[in-house]
């Protein structure tokens, strides 16, 4: 297990919206042996579903230079977020698939001092934690079984395309819901699971409405479930069912209050964390009846 | 009741069209057979007249501007549901995107979208932080901007020499 050290790539709404996220996870790396390495002047990965679908050379060439920092300081890059996740991964997969592509980019970066040779990986902390850490060494930082029944929203990103992720089922996925249980929570199952959360494509900023009404289906089939709370691994997905519930009770009038945690702050709490050091009163929706519950 | 019929004008389609987006990676959309999964598992299709099976079907007959110029390319939310369940392989969401590339470089591109675009070239996020986000960074003992583009003025001029470099800003009608 020795050597696990990643470039941090923080993202846009971990940082800029949500910075109890990035808190929780600084905080739990070094419980588990992960080092994290700040990747200073990043930018934005670019965000797949707006910038990939206005023009795929620029986002190839932003991915590419956000990749370019990391490489430099020789270490494969960590993301939180699917978003994230999945721009700066499928730009790697383009890179190594189509040479000519990287090519390209290098030209472009030529202009700005900087080239990406392709070198590195791109990881995503929950698929770190399950591949890497391994649900045995999270269950020995654990101070507090936390005794929660859990909605899991695994994003889609995180899963698919299928032929770039090899990490789980994208139907029927598991290994998200064993870390929870790990943690000592319970996985509660609900309908249409693997639903998206309705802010991917361009679609929050693009189309409102409609990625609301998607949001709320989901909400409804949470609900139904007599969850607890929801957890998520990506801040976009979190964005949207947090703030997401605040805005549907205002546009639809329709009225939830799941709290929703991403799940290093749900392991952060369970290896003994207090939920202020992490953030988790910044939330939309209110979190003192879990916080309570848990005894915290 | 009377069926509404629909001609089609082959005057009014381009087939060069197709070319174009197979040559962009589509070239799997060939081997489509209208099946309808990628519709059948379509999210923003059960709530909208969204019909993906639809829009490559359009692409396939060289309706360009019909495809370009409507909405429904922009209602999908990249969940790769269509793409993972395709019998034909085809990388339905790839073509989506490809699409959506295309109808920008013809002027189709929504003002929301223009919006979030010019927030890149500005700050180099998409979302970018503000004083209620710097207050709550400071309250959790973090430093009130990470260390990206909002650090380094220089690292955000990186970010619009590549886009000046690709086109992206005038392609977005950044003005500053």
């Amino acid at each position: 297990m020795a050597g696990l050290r990643f470039g941090f790539f923080l993202g846009c709404i971990m940082p800029n919206r949500y910075p109890g996220i990035e808190v929780a996870t600084r905080k739990i790396a070094p419980m588990l042996g992960i080092e994290l390495i700040d990747l200073p002047r990043a930018s934005c990965c670019p965000a797949p579903g707006v910038f990939r679908s206005f023009d795929q050379p620029t986002w190839l060439a932003l991915a590419a230079r956000n990749l370019s920092i990391s490489e430099g300081l020789g270490v494969d890059i960590l993301t939180i977020c699917n978003g994230c996740y999945g721009s700066l991964r499928e730009a790697n997969e383009t890179f190594k698939e189509e040479p000519e592509k990287l090519a390209k980019v290098n030209e472009t970066l030529k202009d700005v001092g900087r080239t990406y040779r392709g070198s590195i990986q791109v990881r995503h902390i929950a698929e770190v934690l399950y591949k890497d850490v391994g649900i045995e060494k999270i269950g020995s930082i654990i101070k507090k079984p936390l005794g929660l029944k859990v909605a899991v929203h695994y994003g889609c990103h995180i899963l698919k395309p299928t032929k770039h992720r090899g990490i789980d089922s994208a139907e029927r996925p598991r290994f998200v819901d064993e870390m929870v249980e790990a943690l000592g929570c319970e996985s509660v199952q609900y309908k249409d699971r693997m639903l998206c959360c309705g802010a991917g494509g361009g679609l929050r900023t693009g189309a409102l409405d409609v990625s609301l009404d998607m949001t709320l289906e989901k909400l409804r089939n949470i609900h139904e479930s007599g969850t607890d709370l929801l957890v998520d691994i990506c801040p976009f997905c979190h964005l949207q069912f947090d703030y997401g519930q605040i805005q549907i009770r205002d546009s639809l009038k329709e009225y939830y209050a799941i709290p929703v945690l991403h799940y290093v702050q749900l392991l952060g709490l369970a290896a003994g964390l207090d939920p202020t050091e992490i953030g988790i009163y910044a939330n939309f929706v209110p979190t003192d009846q879990v916080m309570k519950k848990i005894g915290a | 009741m009377s069926v509404r019929r629909e001609t089609l004008d082959l005057r009014k389609t381009d087939s060069d069209f197709v070319k174009r987006v197979a040559e962009s990676g589509g070239e799997k959309i060939l081997l489509c057979v209208q099946c309808g999964t990628c519709s059948g598992g379509c999210p923003a299709g059960r709530r909208t007249a969204y019909r993906t099976r639809q829009v490559i079907r359009r692409a396939l007959t060289g309706l360009k501007d019909e495809v370009l110029s409507s909405q429904d390319i922009w209602l999908c939310s990249t969940c790769y549901t269509c793409l993972e369940r395709c019998p034909r392989g085809i990388n339905v969401t790839d073509v989506i995107l490809i699409l959506r590339n295309l109808a920008v470089q013809a002027g189709f591109m929504l003002k929301p979208h223009k919006d979030v675009s010019a927030y890149l070239l500005r700050t180099g996020h998409a979302v970018p932080i503000i004083d209620k986000y710097k207050a709550l960074r400071k309250e959790l003992k973090l430093p009130e901007l990470p260390p990206t583009t909002h650090s380094y003025p220089e690292a955000l001029d990186e970010v619009r020499r590549i886009a000046n470099k690709t086109g992206f800003d005038k392609l977005i009608g950044f003005e500053g």
